[in-house]
């Protein structure tokens, strides 16, 4: 094996770098995308100690209730004499101001970003899920019958008929009809937009099954889930990824606008959506309630469109290292 | 060609079928009931309840239910839970609402996304471009409501006139000119709004159309010719770039109802949106399931109509 690696280091024939560190080298070339993914992990660093700090390490608490406080601009020095100092908020200041209970806002932020994340992300992973195993279902098995119709057929009408509701409707029928709560947005957000996914999963299978190595690893015995899991879904994955970089944007959209219209995380649980929603009634009052998380969501929403953005150009085979 | 409109046609009611049993099962398996909206009213006595769901048999099996609806649906006497108007009455109602604003919307959208798509696509890499590509990504990723706020506040601000709503109340007996004046002003955000994210989608859209295009050996061959620039782009590029809309132009049809729940709330206008969001509020079933099976019937019809159009302008698809 070293002799082999040697002997290609010799000859030259090694490439220089591995498929994900070429495509790694393009992605970084749009700054733009490679400035929005640095932005991004900051981001996942601020949610995490954000949980840690509102939730286990309770240094900020996003539902302390401070009534004599309300409606204090960003960057108002702690200087009230009526509440005990044990309820002062950190820093001594209101970093990002109080909103209309005198709760404060940087607090509520920082529990948000978890919340706000946290929901794209497992409503993304659903998706993503329910996608790959229709449409590699539909891809690999589709050409096996069940009665008169193909596997393939079903499962691609039932597609169609799901692309056929109209999908903010949908998600704003059932939430309102269920009882309130983060799972049931995460999981119906989830189930109505794992379509496009499958669609080209089952695009990308379609031709990945005809290729010489599936062929090969079928002459080995391998067993079918392995073949599919471990050979055919690395190979299909790219488009799948991006996708899903835009899908979390899409996803922490739709919360936002359920919370907008009151079907969304419920108080006193802070998201995002919910904080800017209770805001907007004191818009010309104190506007930073509304402008602080309406600005944070337009950020990290681009942010994540423009890194989707950038994967696709990067996963794109047209575009070679070099050209 | 008869034969495969045909085929398309017996298809989409195959689907429509099973939409409507989906969505009419969806909608009554999930918990909540209109009995249940209003319990802690003193009114709403237990055999008035029993009767409310006798006469909207509610007590029946779903499949029972669903025969009922689709019954009554097509005879024209779904009456609504809520407030025992026709359904259909309704909903046309608020359709004759909801279509100035549609229309408008998609005005704006197609007459400002080409221009721009085209002039992106020919400066490529120009500072037009970048702009042009970060503010389409900007406005996708606004969420709308906050635009809208954004928007509002600096209209009556700045213009000082009234956006809320329809038309302003009281100047039902003012001139012709005030009174459409006053209309239009009514319409400019709502339409602009529900205009913002289709034009930065579609603009992105026409221009990569555009940059696949005008890279063609045809359009080389039409310069070669001696062609006036403008001949090239529009007559020999764009025509060849149109294709694709077709598709999106047939897409954009159930947007009459699914997008503009969340505008037609914030302006207040008296929508099919709105009629949708009020009625998922009352737990009013017969309009909630009405307004579903007639958007997806728009989605059907939307793509219907762009499936054929594609065939009738594209020659080289043939049946």
């Amino acid at each position: 094996m070293t002799e082999t690696k040697n002997t290609q280091m010799v000859e030259g024939l090694k490439p220089t770098a591995s498929l994900f560190e070429e495509r790694w080298d393009i992605f970084k070339r749009n700054h733009l995308a490679y400035f929005s993914f640095i932005f991004l992990m900051v981001l996942f660093i601020f949610a995490i100690i954000g949980k840690i700090l509102t939730r286990w390490v309770v240094l900020f608490d996003p539902k302390l209730v401070r009534l004599p406080e309300k409606f204090l601009p960003p960057l108002t020095p702690f200087t009230s004499k009526i509440i005990p100092t044990e309820e002062a908020p950190m820093f001594n200041m209101y970093i990002l101001g109080t909103d209309e209970l005198g709760r404060d806002l940087f607090a509520r932020m920082l529990e948000g970003t978890s919340v706000s994340l946290t929901v794209g992300f497992i409503a993304v992973s659903i998706s993503i899920f329910l996608g790959i195993l229709f449409g590699g279902t539909a891809g690999y098995y589709g050409k096996l019958r069940w009665g008169f119709l193909t596997i393939d057929t079903i499962i691609m009408r039932f597609v169609d008929i799901m692309l056929c509701f109209p999908t903010f409707f949908l998600i704003l029928t059932v939430v309102a009809l269920l009882p309130p709560s983060i799972y049931n947005i995460m999981i119906i957000i989830g189930l109505t937009s794992w379509m496009g996914t499958a669609r080209f999963v089952r695009a990308e299978f379609l031709s990945l099954r005809e290729l010489d190595y599936v062929t090969a690893a079928r002459s080995q015995a391998i067993p079918e889930w392995r073949i599919i899991l471990i050979h055919m879904v690395p190979n299909a994955i790219a488009p799948v990824l991006v996708s899903a970089t835009i899908g979390v944007a899409t996803a922490i959209l739709t919360e936002s606008s359920l919370s907008f219209l009151g079907f969304g995380v419920q108080p006193p649980d802070a998201t995002w959506g919910n904080i800017l929603s209770d805001g907007k009634q004191f818009i010309f009052d104190a506007p930073w309630i509304t402008f602080i998380p309406g600005f944070s969501i337009l950020f990290v929403v681009l942010a994540f469109n423009l890194c989707g953005e950038g994967m696709r150009e990067a996963f794109n085979p047209k575009l070679k290292e070099g050209v | 060609m008869i034969q495969f409109v045909l085929k398309n046609i017996g298809q989409r009611l195959v689907l429509l079928f099973f939409i409507s049993i989906i969505s009419h099962a969806i909608v009554h398996l999930a918990p909540g009931e209109p009995s249940l909206v209003d319990p802690s009213n003193p009114r709403m006595k237990a055999e008035d309840i029993q009767r409310i769901r006798a006469a909207f048999h509610l007590d029946e099996p779903l499949h029972i239910q669903y025969v009922y609806w689709m019954k009554d649906l097509f005879t024209g006497n779904l009456k609504s839970f809520k407030d025992n108007q026709p359904v259909l009455k309704k909903i046309w109602d608020r359709f004759l609402n909801s279509l100035p604003l549609f229309i408008v919307g998609t005005l704006i959208t197609w007459f400002l996304a080409f221009p721009i798509g085209i002039q992106a696509a020919l400066k490529r890499g120009s500072m037009f471009d970048k702009i042009g590509t970060f503010l389409s990504y900007a406005l996708i990723s606004i969420p709308g409501f906050f635009l809208s706020y954004i928007c509002i506040i600096f209209m009556v601000k700045t213009f000082n006139v009234p956006v809320i709503g329809m038309r302003t109340f009281g100047l039902e007996n003012a001139g012709i000119m005030l009174r459409s004046m006053d209309r239009v002003w009514h319409w400019t955000l709502p339409s602009l709004m529900s205009a913002v994210a289709g034009v930065a989608i579609l603009s992105r859209y026409v221009r990569s159309q555009m940059l696949e295009v005008i890279n063609q050996d045809y359009i080389r061959t039409a310069r070669a010719k001696g062609l006036p620039e403008t001949t090239v782009i529009y007559r020999h590029g764009l025509r060849n770039a149109l294709l694709p809309f077709i598709t999106m132009f047939g897409l954009t049809i159930p947007g009459l109802i699914g997008g503009s729940v969340i505008f037609e709330t914030i302006f207040a206008w008296p929508g099919m949106g709105r009629l949708g969001f009020e009625a998922i509020l009352a737990r009013d079933f017969p309009v909630i399931l009405t307004l579903n099976f007639i958007s997806a019937i728009l989605v059907l019809i939307g793509t219907f109509i762009s499936d054929i159009l594609y065939a009738v302008v594209d020659p080289r698809i043939k049946f």
